[in-house]
């Protein structure tokens, strides 16, 4: 237990069981971006799967609309510390983006237009756990929200979910993202605290 | 945004380590304004940090329950002591206690500093335009003391947009006259009398009339709540400047 503040007594303790440790539950939807929000014409957005031996794999957006899309429903965990719970997005599992794609990478770097870039173990897009997503609560993603189509990797910090995706390279070794390079942690599990290099 | 940022403090205090908690204790108060207050803490064993870079501060209570919010840094690096400046949310969690009941000798505990991309260094080439809403101000002072401390020449300009001139920060100390920083304020609500500028929020003509022009490629540090941030940068892009050369970070409603 830390230090003891004298005198304070914070919020009600409600059930917080889906909140991660150091978090606290917001209504809005805050913004986290590190510059201006990239200006996307659908017309022209692509999205590239590139794996280790440059195969490459792209759908354009009436491809990857027209693909089975699902509507979950997600807590969003900010390393920030505010989390969101109970969003609805719809968009395209990364299972059915990776079907036709032959690998024996073990790690991803997902890019992002405007240059961002975030780090992840390929198995942590699979089997349910990710989707490059088109629509939030039944509309289209807010540009500023990542929108026309973003990343969805809930279970871990936001920051690992890229907004305006543009590609993913296969990587068979590890390599540090944007924030990843910049003293955030590795990987990201909020269940487990992990906001910086070392936690 | 190429990946060419200044190096952040974050884990170089060895592998393994990672960033500790400190235990800081508060030294001085100092009101801005109404709602907003400077915390003047002492941080034992404080490793330093750069102009722009921010902390974690957790509070605790007597049964363990904790809570964590983010911080900007006020203060240039290698001072005595680490200044934080926090606006009271109505309703927070947190602010509430460190702006009204935080006596002078009580601790609290922080980590830090955090990230390494908001930042300002001195020795640069370009000239810096630091555009701030509200207490989006708290990061820009750091680059303005730190480059005021190094006594670095780089031009400097400050765009801060606030309410009413009662919701200033920093007042005194902007208009102080830093050889080489030229200040201007916006007030969306109420201006001083006599102030040429109609209240309201920033405009296209507000940045070309203040502003750096694009050709001399200045390097824009852009902080304040998210719709502030969206439309500041979103016109300085239509302006011309290259979005690899603004850096922003933006705060939601929430906090607190």
């Amino acid at each position: 237990m830390g230090v003891v503040s004298p005198g304070f007594h914070g919020r009600p303790r409600e059930s917080s069981r889906r909140l991660p440790p150091g978090q606290y539950e917001t209504h809005d939807f805050p913004v986290l971006s590190a510059g201006p929000t990239p200006r996307i014409d659908r017309e022209d957005w692509e999205f590239t799967v590139t794996t280790e031996t440059g195969d490459r794999h792209s759908w354009n957006w009436a491809e990857l609309t027209s693909l089975p899309s699902e509507s979950p429903t997600l807590d969003l965990h900010c390393v920030t510390k505010w989390s969101k719970f109970d969003t609805s997005w719809q968009g395209v599992s990364l299972d059915v983006l990776l079907t036709g794609v032959e690998t024996a990478a073990d790690f991803v770097m997902v890019s992002s237009y405007g240059g961002y870039t975030t780090n992840l173990p390929l198995e942590d897009l699979l089997d349910g756990q990710a989707w490059i997503a088109y629509g939030y609560e039944g509309d289209d993603i807010p540009p500023e929200h990542g929108g026309p189509a973003r990343l969805l990797v809930p279970h871990l910090y936001f920051w690992k979910s890229a907004k305006w995706v543009h590609g993913m390279r296969l990587l068979t070794g590890d390599e540090p993202g944007f924030w990843e390079s910049l003293g955030y942690h590795d990987y990201g599990d909020p269940w487990r605290e992990q906001r910086y290099q070392g936690d | 945004m190429a990946r060419t940022a200044v190096p952040g403090r974050l884990g170089q205090e060895g592998a393994g380590t990672g960033l500790r908690w400190r235990v800081a204790t508060l030294v001085e108060r100092r009101a801005e304004n109404a709602t907003a207050s400077t915390l003047v803490l002492d941080v034992a064993g404080w490793p330093g940090h750069l102009a722009g870079q921010h902390v974690d501060v957790r509070l605790t209570a007597e049964d363990g329950y904790s809570a964590q919010r983010s911080y900007s840094l006020a203060s240039a690096p290698g001072g005595q002591y680490v200044e934080i400046t926090v606006q009271r949310v109505a309703d927070g969690e947190v602010s509430p206690y460190l702006v009204d009941q935080l006596a002078v000798g009580d601790p609290v505990e922080l980590r830090g500093p955090v990230g390494g991309w908001f930042v300002w260094q001195p020795g640069g080439t370009r000239p810096v335009l630091l555009i701030g809403g509200g207490s989006g101000v708290v990061p820009l002072m750091a680059m303005i003391r730190a480059r005021r401390e190094t006594a670095d020449s780089t031009p400097f300009r400050l765009l801060h947009s606030v309410r009413s001139p009662a919701e200033g920060y920093y007042a005194a100390e902007l208009t102080s006259g830093d050889p080489g920083l030229a200040t201007d304020f916006l007030y969306t609500r109420t201006s001083p009398d006599g102030w040429p500028r109609r209240p309201g929020r920033i405009r296209q003509e507000d940045i070309t009339a203040f502003a750096w022009p694009p050709q001399t490629e200045p390097m824009c540090y852009v902080c304040g709540p998210t719709g502030f941030v969206e439309t500041t940068a979103n016109l300085l892009v239509d302006l011309g400047h290259d979005p690899d050369r603004i850096r922003t970070e933006r705060f939601g409603p929430s906090g607190g």
